[in-house]
């Protein structure tokens, strides 16, 4: 029935961001465990999936694919009849709508989540795994996250989401560190006009709300 | 209108633009921004890019911010003119592409904006931040090195976009002391020996101040 797999826990941030992908393309799929704790991720096994060692892992009945924003684009160009069609910019052959998701999607990997996966490590996984956590780290990458915020919130100003008029990957992209960022500290996305509409808007989306009832679940 | 490429020539991310414009054999006018007079956060300028970043491209049918997003608009508004970037499969064109960008750009930038790029600019190299980095892109670049001994290209059996979005840094790192990362690495040496040895990259060295 599902031929696609997710390789990955729903509490790792990457895998969850495929897993929007997938239910915004009502894309059916079997997720399958990968056991950290005990090393899994870097099995023999697991590393022809994955030579990296790292969760997500992808795979349909055609090919296997890693990298979580590659996987989502994947899925976009590989099953475009399905579900939401306009992850990725506009209808067919809009050029300039297609690189604006990419330009907002490379904004998002390149300027957005370093200083925003350092800060989730920091407050939700340090605690959770027993690391202190490191408040110079805290206070930099707070400060490098502001700078960012602040210019999404001009765009958003100006524009209903980050590509365009549209519900894109590029928004997409931010649900998972931006779901762990509000819960610890709401103020840095909510005190920003623009970006604390936007922000609302994206995680009340359906799919998103399935991602995170799959995180709350028992994970077993 | 004519293509404008905002930018640096000793800025990596400039050069990536460059590259895949010159792999299509696209004339552009390269505009230097003056990051030191702050010509990056001057209105003009951040109207073109909110980030106040180098480098911008611009032709008659809009502006694209963020190398990556640059040379994929490239590649894609230009696929039948120069060498086709994009013909791979979805799955391992769209794979590398990200692997560049997530697992191999962030510690090879930190080594190369050391070693090659701050001596250029007026400011000086941290070496322990090199000697760090150096350990860390070990095991990133024997994942490369295992993956190039069964594949020509990184997405298949072309070179695409995948390899050409690695070229900037390594060409950088092939100017400093830290070379022997990919010197020491039977494939990724001759991989790397390949695609530099293309004309079109040749015509991009040769502008730069490394």
């Amino acid at each position: 029935m599902a031929s696609v797999t997710v390789y990955g826990t729903p509490l790792s941030p990457a895998v969850s961001r495929v897993l929007a992908c997938l239910f915004e393309k009502d894309v059916d799929f079997k997720l399958a465990p990968v056991d950290m704790a005990k090393g899994q991720h870097k099995s023999p096994d697991f590393l022809k999936l994955q030579p990296f060692g790292q969760v997500p892992a992808f795979q349909d009945e055609l090919t296997t694919v890693f990298e979580s924003r590659a996987i989502c684009k994947y899925i976009c160009n590989n099953y475009p009849e399905k579900g939401n069609q306009t992850l990725m910019g506009g209808r067919d052959g809009d050029l300039l709508a297609q690189t604006s998701v990419d330009q907002w999607l490379e904004a998002e990997g390149q300027s957005f989540n370093p200083p925003s996966s350092a800060l989730v490590f920091q407050l939700a996984f340090a605690p959770m795994f027993g690391f202190k956590q490191d408040p110079a780290a805290i206070e930099q990458n707070e400060a490098k996250l502001a700078n960012v915020l602040d210019v999404y919130d001009r765009r958003l100003g100006e524009s209903k989401f980050l590509a365009g008029d549209d519900f894109t990957l590029a928004d997409l992209a931010h649900l998972p560190n931006g779901h762990i960022l509000v819960s610890k500290n709401e103020d840095l996305f909510m005190s920003r006009k623009n970006v604390g509409r936007w922000w609302e808007e994206i995680s009340a989306r359906p799919a998103w709300k399935k991602v995170v009832e799959m995180q709350n679940a028992p994970q077993g | 209108m004519a293509i404008k490429l905002h930018g640096q020539p000793w800025s990596n991310n400039t050069v990536r633009a460059m590259a895949v414009l010159n792999e299509k054999g696209l004339d552009y006018e390269l505009c230097p921004v003056d990051l030191r007079a702050g010509g990056h956060k001057k209105p003009e300028f951040l109207a073109l890019n909110a980030f106040g970043q180098i480098p911008v491209f611009q032709d008659g049918d809009g502006s694209v911010f963020e190398s990556r997003a640059i040379t994929r608009y490239v590649a894609t508004r230009y696929k039948e003119t120069g060498t086709d970037l994009l013909s791979a499969s979805s799955a391992a064109l769209e794979t590398w592409l990200q692997v560049e960008g997530s697992q191999f750009n962030p510690p090879m930038f930190r080594i190369i904006f050391e070693l090659g790029i701050k001596p250029l600019i007026g400011m000086s190299t941290n070496m322990s931040v090199v000697e760090n980095e150096s350990d860390k892109i070990g095991t990133v670049l024997d994942v490369y090195e295992a993956h190039l001994a069964k594949n020509k290209y990184l997405a298949g059996d072309e070179f695409t976009l995948a390899d050409l979005n690695h070229m900037p840094e390594i060409y950088i790192l092939s100017k400093s002391a830290k070379f022997d990362l990919i010197d020491s690495r039977p494939h990724l040496k001759a991989w790397w020996e390949d695609i530099s040895a293309r004309p079109a990259w040749e015509k991009t060295a040769v502008s730069l101040p490394f």
